[in-house]
């Protein structure tokens, strides 16, 4: 009786207060709407947007949805957070390797990089790429070709656009090339534990990821042009490029401040990873006659990987929400574009609010989700 | 290639020339960068087109190249060629990084030190090509006390002081009153910190005069809000640790919504919300100061994160010490309060130090819903008609004044961690 109560009684009183809180807030908000003649619902997302977005992976006009202009900031979202996850990928993994580099030099700057950029708040460094250093970038018609082909302005970075013909014909191929290296990969896996021989599967795949699109442009009539951006007089003192693909300067510098800022943490991430893999396990493979090559890709690096890749995918996914930040300098993301522009007009705030909330939430739960199965699928399993 | 240059082969016989030569050219590689790059110099014009700018690389690889003698018995040879000159590669990274910072120091250290200005008290002052440290004078006190009326100042400057001394009260304590220290920190210090930062720097009583919150800011505001974030994130976050770890289904569940909930949304639509959609959820002639309400967004955003640390060390305690004290007969709150706690802390003293990391650099975010700290207010100086133009000055000086505050913080986190690491 006495259990039963200690057990009851406190989650009893869990759920009344929770009830009580939802409740209050939920009555309130009832009454506030209906003061205000506000009344609550979706159906709003169906309506004429009437507002112009800077930045569109799709096409998008003032005269589309709501609906649509949300699918424009999530987009917008995700091709920043892709873009830096990339770049802090990369960045991370040298300066993580650097900070266990022998040489003092390498050693010491990879360690001060870190503790430079991971000190500084993330809105200070977005606000300084975009308010201070990339005002600085020449206008339109000085800017230098970098490249040849490309130029840094003060409006943006202007790349060379491509155009395809039969597109679809290579992207099959790289589809094909894809399936035939993990069919590759299983028939090596295969090879190698019932006969003990191995293929250089790095080296087909590479040649097949190569090969088999090329053959695209031999025999499928794939062709690809490149449409350079040219300098084009608007007025007397105004130009601007066209053609190619111009990036706004918001985007740049959301990228470089998020990827410097991230890759810092990736760089901990590498660095613990490595050093976490035991000294013995590296002799212990040294001395079955295992090549360091070998060592390192059969032993050092699967062990490693399964250190790093969980808080990898955490900082990831800290990238994703940080990438909200560039409603402060006017980027077109989620967060600007919904809950900022189409809030201000349809002043629907509880509606907007929890649907970017929603959003966020879906895609990290959804990344935690995979991590989750992931890791239970690589974790040593002890006998 | 840079395997292929190994045709100098040096040893031990041949020590003295080959150390003598290398020493030689590395040098001159050296003076040929810091001529150019300082004296504008260029030492080899004679040379043809990227070879000029290959030079001073080549020449230092060779010289690297030769002074690398394994075992030569020099000890500085040799400390030399460990550390920085272990092969060629290393070499070459070495030269760059050094010609690197060679070449960016003299264009840093004119624009920052030598053709700065910083006397004067108006735009005019800045004449030269450096950097206009004169605007950072003139704005200092707009950023570090915001709109705050400039007599008053003194009032934020002595509750800080209180707080601070008020906080230090745990180092005097008497050993008989310890025990309520916990108590002391989590429930009476927040009360009188709010009262102390309530009275002395809003006003409104006691002869004081009332400053609303709008005018509060700048790099003041930064150390209000995460403080009370502080204060309050982390009892809140062991309590939510506890409920995850918690054997009733509902407590626990609860907890984990809680925790994923928050984890899952990036903290400027936490702030968003406190800004345009928790006054919908009020009563209706109930109001709430924005500043409050950003703390509260803050504080239920960062416990979360604080749970998942806690929830981390509890984890990481061997089950003999809950069964331990188990046996000794404690209940569920004497075993956590006097055998769990103490131990879980300890451990999670660099969890929670990275924690109260991040929520000192979210800070800034406060500035989307209109509250002016730092970097808010570098945004309104940045726009002033009579002070355009001064963005990087102003972005610099905000970044060094939080890289010290963060540098200092997780510094002292390490200090802590050694403080407490109990053998285990």
């Amino acid at each position: 009786m006495n259990n039963i109560i200690k057990k009851f009684i406190p989650q009893i009183l869990a759920i009344l207060f929770v009830v009580l809180i939802f409740g209050f807030l939920t009555l309130n908000a009832q009454t506030n709407m209906d003061n205000r003649g506000i009344d609550f619902g979706f159906g709003f997302l169906s309506q004429e947007s009437s507002f112009d977005v800077q930045f569109s992976l799709i096409e998008y006009s003032g005269s589309d949805s709501y609906a649509r202009a949300f699918l424009v900031g999530l987009l917008n979202t995700l091709l920043v957070s892709f873009i830096s996850i990339i770049i802090c990928t990369i960045l991370g993994v040298i300066i993580g390797v650097a900070r266990l580099s022998s040489n003092y030099l390498i050693k010491n700057s990879a360690a001060w990089y870190v503790e430079f950029f991971r000190n500084i708040p993330l809105l200070l460094q977005i606000f300084f790429w975009y308010y201070a250093a990339l005002r600085a970038l020449p206008m339109p018609e000085k800017a230098n070709a970098w490249f040849g082909v490309t130029y840094m302005t003060v409006k943006g970075y202007y790349i060379p656009a491509m155009v395809w013909q039969n597109l679809n014909v290579f992207l099959y191929c790289g589809l094909a090339a894809i399936i035939s290296i993990i069919l590759l990969k299983n028939y090596a896996n295969k090879l190698r534990d019932t006969q003990g021989k191995q293929i250089p599967v790095l080296l087909y795949s590479v040649a097949l990821l190569i090969v088999l699109p090329l053959l695209s442009f031999l025999f499928g009539g794939v062709s690809l042009e490149f449409e350079i951006p040219e300098l084009k007089k608007l007025s007397k003192i105004s130009y601007i490029y066209e053609g190619g693909i111009s990036l706004p300067p918001e985007l740049i510098a959301l990228v470089l401040a998020l990827s410097l800022y991230t890759s810092t943490f990736v760089a901990e991430c590498v660095r613990a990873g490595i050093e976490g893999v035991t000294k013995g396990q590296k002799e212990a493979a040294a001395s079955v006659g295992l090549t360091p090559n070998q060592v390192l890709k059969l032993v050092i690096m699967p062990q490693a990987l399964r250190i790093i890749i969980p808080p990898t995918t955490n900082q990831y996914l800290n990238l994703t929400k940080n990438s909200s930040l560039a409603a402060a300098i006017a980027y077109p993301d989620l967060v600007l574009v919904f809950a900022g522009t189409a809030l201000m007009q349809t002043g629907k705030a509880i509606e907007i609010v929890s649907i970017t909330m929603l959003t966020y939430l879906t895609i990290s739960l959804t990344i935690a989700a995979i991590m989750n199965w992931y890791n239970k699928k690589i974790e040593i399993k002890e006998k | 290639m840079i395997q292929t240059i190994n045709f100098l082969k040096p040893n031990r016989d041949n020590i003295k020339n080959y150390s003598i030569i290398g020493t030689f050219l590395v040098l001159v590689s050296l003076i040929d960068v810091i001529s150019n790059a300082f004296l504008k110099i260029n030492l080899t014009s004679f040379l043809p087109g990227s070879l000029t700018t290959l030079f001073p690389l080549i020449i230092g690889l060779i010289g690297l190249n030769m002074m690398r003698i394994d075992y030569s018995g020099n000890k500085k040879l040799d400390l030399l060629n460990k550390n920085i000159n272990t092969n060629n590669f290393n070499a070459l990274l070495t030269l760059l990084i050094l010609f690197s910072i060679i070449k960016a120091l003299p264009q840093s250290l004119s624009w920052m030190i030598f053709d700065a200005t910083i006397s004067g008290d108006s735009k005019d002052a800045c004449t030269g090509t450096g950097a206009c440290w004169t605007y950072i004078k003139v704005w200092f006190r707009r950023f570090m006390y915001g709109m705050y009326p400039n007599e008053f100042h003194w009032r934020i400057n002595t509750a800080f002081i209180l707080v601070i001394a008020l906080g230090f009260v745990g180092y005097f304590m008497k050993e008989n009153l310890k025990k309520y220290l916990a108590l002391y920190y989590v429930i009476i210090y927040p009360v009188i910190a709010y009262l102390v930062i309530y009275y002395l720097i809003s006003g409104g009583s006691f002869g004081l005069q009332w400053v609303e919150t709008g005018a509060w800011g700048g790099l003041s505001l930064t150390f209000i809000v995460s403080f009370f974030c502080l204060i309050f994130c982390f009892p809140l976050g062991m309590i939510f640790a506890l409920g995850r770890r918690s054997n009733l289904p509902v407590i626990k569940y609860i907890s984990i919504c809680y925790i994923e909930f928050w984890r899952g949304v990036p903290l400027i639509t936490v702030l968003f919300m406190s800004s345009v959609m928790f006054p919908m959820f009020l009563p209706e002639d109930f109001f709430m100061d924005k500043l409050v309400r950003v703390i509260i967004a803050i504080t239920l955003f960062e416990a979360a994160y604080c749970a998942e640390v806690i929830r981390g060390g509890l984890q990481s305690l061997p089950r003999g010490q809950y069964d331990a004290a188990k046996s000794l007969g404690m209940g569920y709150w004497k075993m956590h309060i006097f055998v769990i706690l103490p131990q879980a802390l300890k451990l999670v003293i660099p969890g929670i130090a990275n924690t109260f990391l991040a929520l000192v650099k979210d800070t800034p975010l406060i500035f989307v819903v209109g509250l002016a700290e730092l970097a808010g207010m570098l945004a309104l100086a940045k726009t002033n008609p009579k002070w355009l133009g001064f963005a990087m000055e102003g972005y610099i000086f905000a970044s060094i004044v939080f890289w010290i505050i963060c540098y200092a913080m997780s510094k002292y986190s390490y200090n802590l961690e050694a403080k407490y690491k109990t053998e285990r």
